[in-house]
């Protein structure tokens, strides 16, 4: 990885030379290889609104992404700091509401959120976890600087490209792994069954875990069956749940067999029919009577959403000091907020140095990214802004690291980001890697895997 | 083990099974065809077919008359109609597509191969290349599933319902193929014991494999009582009704002590299976053959719909 007109650093002085010694028809071939290995395995992403073969691979990019011991534990404590504010304030939230009666964040902010879940007031969970799994994007700008772009306290996805593309990785190019020393990352599953565990309901002495996905249309359904089957647990649908006296079963051809733990992999919105969209069929009736009785934990909370929302992004520097007193670790993209007049007319002054993304947006859609706008489209979000401004945040264009990839004309530096995958339980643990996505288009800033991003392994050596 | 999961299971053994069985009805149909015939006599041929496999109703929705190409067309290709091979094959991988996890890779390799190669076939290269070979292939690809499943995967639960999809399919199937003699009217002039009979039932016994073991057990002269003893009663004949009610049993008897409790599937089936045991084939011919193969098919309905009240999703 390097910064803008760097040599690589030195964590990359043996893949140079491995990459300078393999000729480019060799990478090809392992790079055609690794595509094989992700079809057989059926490690596809579905998009289902374009036509086409809805079953795409994510292109997989056969350069390593690594961090040194050192980073890695700068990066690793950020997070860890991150999410343990995250878990503070969604639990401040919905109890006494220190934060905003303190005035810190706006109260409406919060309270008119869509994301804010008043079933969630008052209701105490083991060891007053929250986001239980958080997907953290950030990026690279220098040695020692990282911007965290989104926090994604949801159900973060790309887990399991992570353990595959190591798995990959490691039949392709054994040789590589023999001379560096990467830490594994195949403790995953298991990590997450600990977590699991640790936050069932007293009750339970030997908790049932299941995997709640929306089915086989759902775009990351591999990645749901992949988790579940590493785990060894059920992987469930709505349809397979029922709520009885307060308790949630699952259907087996054996008789009702009592879930102490719902992994779930479905939004809010779709959880339970009789709490939220009554139209929603992937949801369990009753679910949410069940939760707040305690008698089942659902993974991430119910509710978690008002803390990646874009426009509480903002105040996360001042959240991480209101529960923690500590500094942020890793920085915050400094972020226009279109709502205040100020902020808005420099915003529209300089559209064509930043990025505008929507508030509730995301996968990349509904992005404009300035520097590399058409003149329609600056002047289309100019209209955008102007008519809805609550709707859009702007951002600088941060100048990121790149990354040795492979491309068609051999070996040139690529954008990329990182989501490293963080679990809060007793504890709070990440695994020493992560999902790296790249901008394979040169120039290009945009990562998400629907606007032509890949993914790479990524390692963090071991000191 | 989910309900769904059951479910998943014992559909794709069943729709597996029932393409291969479509392609057999089609492989009867095509061989008695081959006889001189009336035309009336040749287009009750093929709407039995079409009545066998249940689309009495959707038939005449897409076709006018029944022929050689029109159910063909109906029977092997037509997205439309649920119970065509194509619609057989695409349903066996769509609950394989959703418990692929459950099984093993070559299972789902198996399955997932099978509908890509039919998706995208059409009837023009079927033609082309000879419908006796598309049944072949069919019927290959049934045999293929079989001896994966068996061969690789775990035999506990899964296996219990897939077999048992497998076989409450079949022997849905085997009563109806034997049905079909029912249903067709030999040419006029020609009575019980013609050429065209005796060719009509050595057809029915090679689209079930049973030629060679009919001539084993009976010698050469096709007796129908004989054929229908055979296809009913013969427990090692592993087409006929007995067979797969003795599997039916054994896999559900399986279940039961896994779990440790029996239900009202458990009953019928055994009940059936005594019948089938103790049975005799001049009882059933005094009885009707058509008659006796009706209730039956009716009771073996009647106890997939109690497999699936007692152990599947939509219980």
């Amino acid at each position: 990885m390097a910064q803008p007109g760097q040599p690589p650093r030195s964590v990359y002085q043996k893949v140079q030379r491995w990459l300078d010694a393999s000729a480019p028809e060799d990478l090809e071939r392992k790079r055609q290889e690794a595509d094989t290995i992700f079809r057989r395995l059926g490690i596809t992403f579905s998009v289902y609104t374009e036509g086409g073969d809805p079953e795409r691979l994510i292109p997989f990019d056969v350069v390593p992404r690594i961090f040194g011991a050192d980073e890695w534990s700068l990066l690793s404590s950020g997070a860890i700091q991150r999410v343990k504010a995250i878990n503070a304030f969604i639990h401040d939230v919905y109890h006494d509401q220190e934060i905003l009666k303190a005035g810190i964040v706006p109260t409406e902010l919060v309270m008119q959120n869509d994301q804010f879940r008043p079933e969630m007031i008052g209701l105490d969970l083991p060891h007053n976890i929250y986001a239980h799994i958080i997907g953290i994007d950030m990026v690279r700008t220098g040695e020692n600087d990282f911007y965290v772009l989104e926090d994604n306290a949801r159900t973060p996805s790309g887990v399991a490209y992570m353990l595959e593309n190591r798995e990959v990785m490691m039949r392709l190019f054994p040789e590589l792994f023999a001379g560096h020393r990467v830490a594994p990352v195949e403790t995953y599953p298991a990590e997450l069954r600990r977590t699991l565990r640790s936050i069932a309901p007293a009750s339970a002495t030997t908790p049932t875990i299941a995997v709640l996905t929306p089915g086989i249309y759902n775009s990351a359904y591999f990645e749901h069956a992949y988790i579940a089957d590493e785990m060894s647990v059920e992987l469930v649908e709505g349809q397979d749940l029922f709520v009885d006296k307060g308790h949630v079963f699952m259907r087996t051809p054996q008789g009702p067999r009592q879930v102490d733990v719902i992994y779930r992999r479905l939004d809010d919105d779709f959880l339970d029919p009789l709490a939220f969209r009554p139209d929603s069929a992937l949801g369990v009736p009753g679910l949410m009577s069940a939760y707040r009785a305690g008698n089942v934990n659902i993974i991430n909370a119910v509710g978690t959403g008002i803390a990646d929302d874009k426009a509480i992004y903002i105040y996360m520097p001042e959240i991480i000091r209101f529960y923690l007193g500590e500094e942020p670790i890793l920085n915050n993209v400094p972020t226009y907020d279109c709502r205040k007049d100020d902020e808005r007319a420099y915003v529209l002054e300089n559209l064509s140095d930043l990025v505008v993304k929507e508030v509730h947006g995301s996968g990349g859609y509904g992005m404009l990214v300035g520097p590399a706008a058409t003149k329609d489209e600056l002047d289309k979000f100019t209209n955008l802004i102007k008519a809805h401004p609550e709707a859009y945040i702007a951002q600088p264009t941060l100048s990121l690291s790149t990354c040795p990839t492979f491309v068609e004309n051999g070996i040139a530096p690529r954008h990329v980001d990182l989501r490293p995958f963080i679990l809060s339980g007793e504890d709070v643990r990440v695994v020493p890697g992560g999902l790296t996505r790249v901008a394979l288009r040169e120039g290009s800033l945009v990562v998400n895997s629907s606007q032509g991003g890949g993914t790479k392994d990524t390692w963090v050596l071991e000191a | 083990m989910l309900s769904r999961t059951a479910d998943n299971l014992y559909w794709m053994g069943r729709y597996i099974e029932r393409a291969e069985n479509n392609a057999r009805i089609l492989d009867v149909a095509q061989r008695m065809s081959m006889m001189p015939s009336t035309p009336e006599a040749a287009a009750t041929q093929w709407q039995s077919v079409v009545t066998i496999s249940g689309g009495d109703e959707t038939f005449p929705e897409r076709h006018d008359v029944a022929d050689e190409q029109s159910v063909l067309a109906f029977m092997a290709l037509d997205a439309d109609n649920p119970s065509s091979i194509y619609s057989s094959l695409k349903a066996a991988r769509e609950n394989c597509r959703g418990i692929r996890h459950a099984v093993p890779t070559e299972v789902w390799e198996a399955v997932n191969a099978t509908w890509i190669d039919i998706r995208d076939m059409t009837e023009a290269q079927i033609r082309a290349r000879g419908v006796q070979q598309f049944y072949d292939w069919v019927k290959e690809r049934s045999s293929l599933f079989r001896g994966i499943s068996v061969g690789t995967m775990l035999h506990d639960e899964a296996f219990h319902f897939t077999r048992l999809g497998t076989f409450i399919e079949r022997g849905d199937s085997t009563a109806r193929i034997l049905d079909v003699k029912y249903h067709i009217l030999l040419p006029q002039g020609e009575g019980v014991g013609g050429a065209t009979d005796y060719y009509q039932w050595a057809a029915l016994l090679r689209s079930v494999s049973a030629f060679r073991n009919y001539r084993s057990l009976y010698g050469a002269e096709v007796v129908p009582l004989q054929v229908a003893e055979l296809l009913i009663l013969v427990e090692a004949m592993p087409r006929s009704i007995h067979h797969c009610q003795s599997e039916i049993v054994l896999h559900l008897d399986a279940l039961a002590e896994r779990y440790g409790q029996k239900h009202e599937c458990h009953r019928l089936a055994g009940e059936t299976h005594s019948r089938l045991k103790y049975g005799k084939i001049e009882q059933m011919f005094d009885q009707g053959l058509h008659e006796y193969l009706t209730d039956y098919v009716e009771r073996n309905a009647r106890l997939g719909a109690e497999i699936a009240d007692n152990f599947l999703l939509n219980g």
